[in-house]
This record gives structure tokens, sequence and C-alpha cells, in this order.
């Protein structure tokens, strides 16, 4: 087994008119023993950034507290909110310096830059960028992601035609996988709000 | 790389789909055999009709992917004992006035798979065609002859990436329901043949082993449409191979070109 | 103090401590991931005024294509491109390092950087990591001292050549330029040879796919021709399409965060107070 198996997860970020939305599955499991199912991956660096970690949970936790870290400190010399831009240089900085005992996590970042253009990018566990225009998937799901998408993504939605499609994608691609499911959590961020959902899946 | 040590299998790659409708079926699959990063033939029906000869017009194909030598084998060896039971069936025939149907063909394949439970062919198959009420019907495998029917499917090694899709849009009721259901789809036909070929192509924007249509691209349909218990006419569907990438034309997408056969 | 070095925003250089972990884990039975990679054909010839690189544009994931549209030409210098195969990260964090001692050396000296230099830069630092940063490039530029291509290898040795292949497609693209170089091509026929070999890459290995990038590098300019040739486009799109009715997805929860504007401060002179 593969160790970005171990704990098995579900990423996917798209892009629609001017937001974006990130997704991901709520089981967390020991191999195909489920140990949670409201876990969450995604996790917000600021109002408008947000980053995914799939792949060993531990190594997402402690990635996540490094980076909210490095933004702390970017905020108090700054003072200001990072661009997604940077803050996917600094991931993949802190990724590529541990080049020959990776943490085992792919990233999926996505954010609203300036003049609201949404930006979304993933990387593998060393921090190899891949910026994308459409959508952008990782986690032991990945294939079935990469399918689901590849169909059901259009460019330009708007939030609402986007929640659709990026949920309707994840629940396709998890009930698929047996080491993600138990429905999802949706963050669709657009300029002036955040929406957060939780969607039903099967239960198995 | 594959032939060293115990492992004496190579996967060529490539996808099989197939999909039951109410009174026909579609089985596509693309053509290409490759290994590792290189090409070995751009030009190969995964799809084998297992009674070509004697009855072209038979009730079901059969599409696998995995290993080109054992899916050789196994068409071979399947074809053998349908000749066998062919002779039997075509006194059969004459007194019934009907064929080997589709439900004992997958029965046939299922047991010939098992047969080498411990040396296996290296095959992904799907087993595609008619019922005896003249319904859709897909069985689908793995290597050792475990067998379902199913509304629709895909092996191959695109099949991770169509699964998903095919899901989404064709829904199949549980097969724990009772009374059961039906399995097949309530899509059209040309609804279904929609389908399978915008599955391929995003199969080919993502796997590297399914191949892309512009370059020597075959693609292979054959839906059957029948009313009677005895096939009156049949239509095969299929795009030929294209040598000359730019007779491609982007708009037009998949080109068919229809053949129908009365028998 | 220890500590507080661990958490502090690291100088530069690789950090291990996570290699003991990993090695166990890999005891254990877990196996290590793959690493996304860049199966390629990269090229580059010398021409009549210059130089000319050409990449594909896929990156692979094992047999999934990750990135259809990558770039894989990169900046080192204004007058010096590379083009990067093997482990995506590799090649990316290698060039950027380079084209970064690069510019400081340039702001030093206040001269044009030469490829020479570049190639140095690039395979000392190959060469110390004895292989395990797996890039392999094809480094060209024009420099005071005249137009350059070489190739360098992960574990850091070099070839100059005029015309030069690397990747999963270098041998495909190889059999093109064997058969087609000639010494003098003119910048149209450079161009054309570049993306033939590009586009035979494309076609016959698998590891390439997408579309043609190509960098024409000529004495005080640079052409950088992202999408030079788009012979992929998706072969077909769903006439129904996928659409979903609002609603069509079962939602448990949901939680509106309104954004809050963020006020601006207008600048007051500075003298007021």
């Amino acid at each position: 087994m593969s160790i970005f198996e171990y704990n098995g997860s579900a990423l996917v970020a798209m892009v629609g008119k001017n937001c974006f939305a990130i997704a991901s599955d709520r089981r967390l499991g020991v191999q195909l023993q489920t140990v949670a199912t409201d876990f969450r991956r995604i996790y917000r660096i600021h109002d408008k950034v947000y980053i995914g970690l799939s792949g060993l949970a531990t190594d997402a936790q402690t990635l996540y507290q490094r980076l909210v870290f490095r933004h702390k400190l970017y905020q108090l010399r700054e003072e200001r909110d990072m661009k997604p831009e940077t803050f996917a240089s600094l991931v993949s900085s802190i990724l590529y310096e541990k080049r020959f005992g990776p943490y085992f996590c792919q990233p999926v970042i996505a954010g609203l830059g300036d003049d609201d253009q949404p930006f979304i990018c993933t990387m593998d566990c060393l921090g190899a960028k891949e910026l994308a225009k459409d959508f952008v998937v990782s986690g032991s799901a990945s294939e079935s992601l990469y399918g689901a998408c590849e169909s059901m993504y259009k460019p330009d939605m708007e939030p609402e035609e986007l929640f659709e499609n990026i949920s309707q994608a994840l629940l396709a691609s998890v009930d698929r996988d047996c080491l993600s499911g138990w429905g999802g959590h949706v963050f669709l961020v657009t300029p002036s709000e955040v929406q957060e959902r939780t969607l039903k899946g099967r239960m198995d | 790389m594959a032939l060293r040590g115990d492992w004496v299998y190579e996967n060529n790659g490539g996808t099989c789909v197939a999909i039951a409708g109410s009174d026909y079926c579609v089985v596509a699959a693309d053509t290409r055999l490759s290994v590792g990063y290189s090409i070995h033939t751009r030009d190969y029906s995964k799809i084998c009709n297992l009674c070509d000869l004697l009855f072209p017009a038979d009730k079901c194909v059969l599409a696998s992917s995995g290993f080109q030598g054992d899916m050789k084998a196994l068409q071979k060896n399947l074809a053998a004992k349908h000749l066998v039971s062919v002779h039997l069936l075509h006194i059969y025939q004459h007194q019934h006035n009907k064929q080997m149907s589709c439900p004992a063909m997958a029965r046939l394949l299922s047991n010939t798979l098992y047969y080498k439970r411990f040396f296996p062919y290296y095959t992904f198959n799907i087993l595609g065609g008619l019922d005896n009420e003249g319904k859709g019907c897909v069985y689908t495998y793995d290597a050792v002859g475990s067998y379902e029917r199913v509304g629709y499917s895909c092996q191959g090694t695109g099949g991770a990436l169509i699964m998903p899709v095919l899901d989404n849009q064709l829904k199949s009721p549980s097969p724990l329901l009772l009374p059961a259901r039906d399995a097949v789809t309530p899509l059209s036909e040309s609804e279904a043949v929609d389908l399978v070929k915008d599955v391929f192509a995003s199969a080919t924007e993502r796997d590297i082993y399914t191949v892309r249509f512009p370059i020597f691209f075959f693609f292979q349909f054959l839906a059957f449409c029948e009313s009677d218990i005895f096939p009156t006419q049949q239509h095969a569907y299929s795009s030929r191979v294209l040598n000359d990438p730019n007779e491609y034309d982007p708009l037009i997408g998949f080109r068919l070109s229809y053949r129908i056969m009365h028998k | 103090m220890e500590k507080a070095r661990v958490d502090l925003p690291p100088k530069g250089g690789f950090s291990f401590d996570l290699c003991r972990r990993n090695e166990m884990l890999t005891k254990k039975g877990l196996q290590l991931p793959g690493f996304r990679k860049t199966g390629t054909t990269i090229v580059g010839l010398i021409f009549e005024d210059g130089v000319i690189l050409g990449a594909d544009t896929r990156a692979t994931e094992g047999p999934i294509v990750a990135d259809k549209n990558c770039e894989k030409i990169h900046y080192m210098a204004p007058n010096i491109y590379c083009c990067g195969a093997g482990t995506a990260a590799d090649t990316e964090a290698v060039t950027d390092m380079v084209s970064s001692q690069l510019q400081l050396h340039r702001y030093a000296t206040r001269r044009e950087s030469r490829v020479i230099t570049a190639l140095t830069l690039l395979k000392s630092h190959l060469f110390s990591y004895q292989g395990h940063v797996s890039a392999a490039l094809v480094l060209g530029g024009v420099d005071i001292t005249g137009p350059h291509l070489h190739t360098v290898y992960p574990h850091g040795s070099t070839d100059t050549l005029p015309f030069a292949t690397m990747g999963s497609g270098s041998l495909a693209a190889m059999a093109v330029f064997e058969s087609k170089y000639k010494e003098g091509l003119t910048r149209e026929d450079g161009i054309q040879l570049v993306g033939e070999a590009i586009c035979s890459g494309i076609f016959n290995d698998l590891g390439s796919g997408s579309n043609v990038d190509v960098c024409v590098i000529t004495k005080g300019k640079t052409d950088y021709l992202r999408n030079h040739q788009l012979p992929n486009p998706r072969t077909y799109i769903s006439s129904r399409g996928y659409s979903f009715d609002r609603g069509h997805t079962e939602v448990l929860s949901t939680k509106i965060t309104p954004l809050k504007l963020k006020a601006e401060v207008v600048e007051n002179d500075a003298m007021e107070e």
C-alpha cells in the first residue's frame, strides 16, 4: 500500500467566473478502517486563500501548522495577507526543503488574487507546482476525480453552477474509491462571501 | 522489463466501455497497444466478434484489455469452444430457430477464465450484446472469471477515469432492490453513443495509454437493434483508422462510417 | 536555541529530519510515493544566428497526465534558457536557484551572464548530489562569445553539441534531427525542425504530449513562443453537456461568511501630525 493511501483522501478545486470552489471528502481512515467521518482537510489561510492537504494526515497537520506560522510572520512583517501565488511558492519551498525526506502530502491551493482573479494550484509532495486554469485534484481518489472533472468542468461557471459541478464530480469520484467518502466539505469563495457547505454522501 | 522474473505478463493498456439500453448495446474500445512509454501498434481492435466466420450476426461481442497475448489466446479459446457448440447449435438452430444467447456466452467466458484460476489470462473483459428478450446486456469480469450483469461498465487503464462519469450519468438501481429492477440505462442509442464518445475524449486527455484521436485512431461501436428473437437486421458502427492526422477535423470529432449488414 | 532555529524560516539547504521516520515507514511495508515527472521530449539546436530550444508540455504521474500544459523551458537569464526533464520539482528548483545566482552575479559584475557560467553552476550542484537531484537539462543561450548549446545529465556530466535532445522522447526527436539537421539553418527552418522533433516525441512517446513550446534566442533578443503549435485539441465535446439543476446535490448544512471589504487607508500628509 502506498503511503498516500494510508489515510485516504479526495481533494479537488475548480475555477469559475470570478470565484472558485475547493472540496474534500470527510473520511479519515487507517487503511480500510474508518476512524473519523467528519474530518477536515481544507484549511483557511486567510479569507481568500485556502489549502487542502491530502495524503498522510499527520504530515498534513504538521505542515498546516508550519504554514500558518509562516503566514503570520509574513502578516506581521508586511501588514497584509499573502497573495495566493506567493503562498503557493511558500508551500513549494517548504516542501522542496525536505526533498530527500518529504512530507507525504499533496497540497491543493486555491485563492482569489488581485482583481478577484481565481488561482488554483496543486503540487506533488516535493513541491513541483502545477498551475491550472480549470481544475486540480489530489488524493487517493485522484484518478476518478481526473476523469469526472475532465468531463464535467465547463469554463466560466457562475458560483451556484460551480458548486453543483464540483459536488457532483466529488461525490461521483469518492463512490468509486474505498478510501475516501462519507460526504464532503465544499468551500465556495466569491469576492463578497464564503459559503461552506457540507454534502450528504454515501456512508459506506 | 515486465517479462523478467516471476511476472510473466505485460499490460498493453487501453480502455473498453459498454453501455446497455432497452434494445441496444454499445461496445467501444480504443485501438492502441503499448508498453511503458512505447507504442506497439495504433490499429488493433480490442473488440472481437466471437463467431465472425459462421455467424457474423451473432448477439454478443467481447471487448478486452490487458495483455495482448492472453487476449488473443482467450478469444481463440472461446471461438474454438464456440465452434464446437456451433456444430451442435447448427442442428439446434434449425430445430429451434435461435442462436446461442449472450447470457450463455457470458457463462462460457466465466468458466473459461476460472479454468485458469492459478495461471490466469491477464485480461479484463466486458461482454456486450442482447439477451434472450432482445434487451441490451453487459457482463463485466475480473481476470479470474468473477462476473456480473450490469447496465454499463468499463475496463482497462482508463477505467478508473470513466467509471465515475458513467455512474453519475447512468445511475443504476441497487442490485439489492426487490423486486429486481432492470439495470439497462434509460438513454436513447444516440445519447449513449454521445456519452461514450465524450468519456473517451476525457480519458484520452488524462490517461497516457488511451489513444488520442487525431492520430491513427480506430473506434469501434457495435450496436444491435433488433425486435425479434431471431435477428433480422444488425448495425455495426465503426470509425476507421485515420492514418493522416490532417484528415482529422476537430469540428466533426469522431468520424463514423456506417456499415449495415443484413443477415 | 536549537528549537528556535528549527521554527525560523530556513536560510537554505535541504532538511533531512524526516528521513529516519520515512525509512521506518518503508520498513513497515508502506510504499514511498512516486513523484511528478516530466516524462518529456526536450530539444535544442544551433542555427545561423543563435539557439532554438523546444519542449512538449505534458507532466505525468505514473500513467496519468498531471498537467496538460506545463512549462518546461525555464528562464535562467534574459539571454539564457534551459529545458528540464526528470523529476519536476528538481528541474524547477535547480533552474530557479541557478537563475537567481546568475542575477546576483549580473548585479555584481554589471555584465551579461555567460552560458558557461550557468553550465558550471548547474553541473557543480548536480555533481555534489551524486545524481539524487534528478534533473536532465538542455541549456541554451547566446552570450558575448556566441551561441552555445549544452546538455546536462543528472550526475553532473555535460555535453556541448550543435543539436541535442533529452528526456523519454529523446530518441524520437533525435531521429528527426539526425536526418534533417544542417549547419547554418535559417530561423524559420530552425523553428520548423524543432517543432517537428518535438511532435515526433509527442506522437511516438507516451511520456510526452500536448503542445509545442519553442524559445528562440538570438544576439540581444529572445522570443519565447509559448504553445507554438497545438496539435492535440480535445477530440470531442458532449453535445448534451453535463449540467445539473440547482439543488441537485444534497446539502446537510450551509455556513455563509460575508467578506468584509478592506478599509482603504488614505495616506495623509506626513507633516499633519
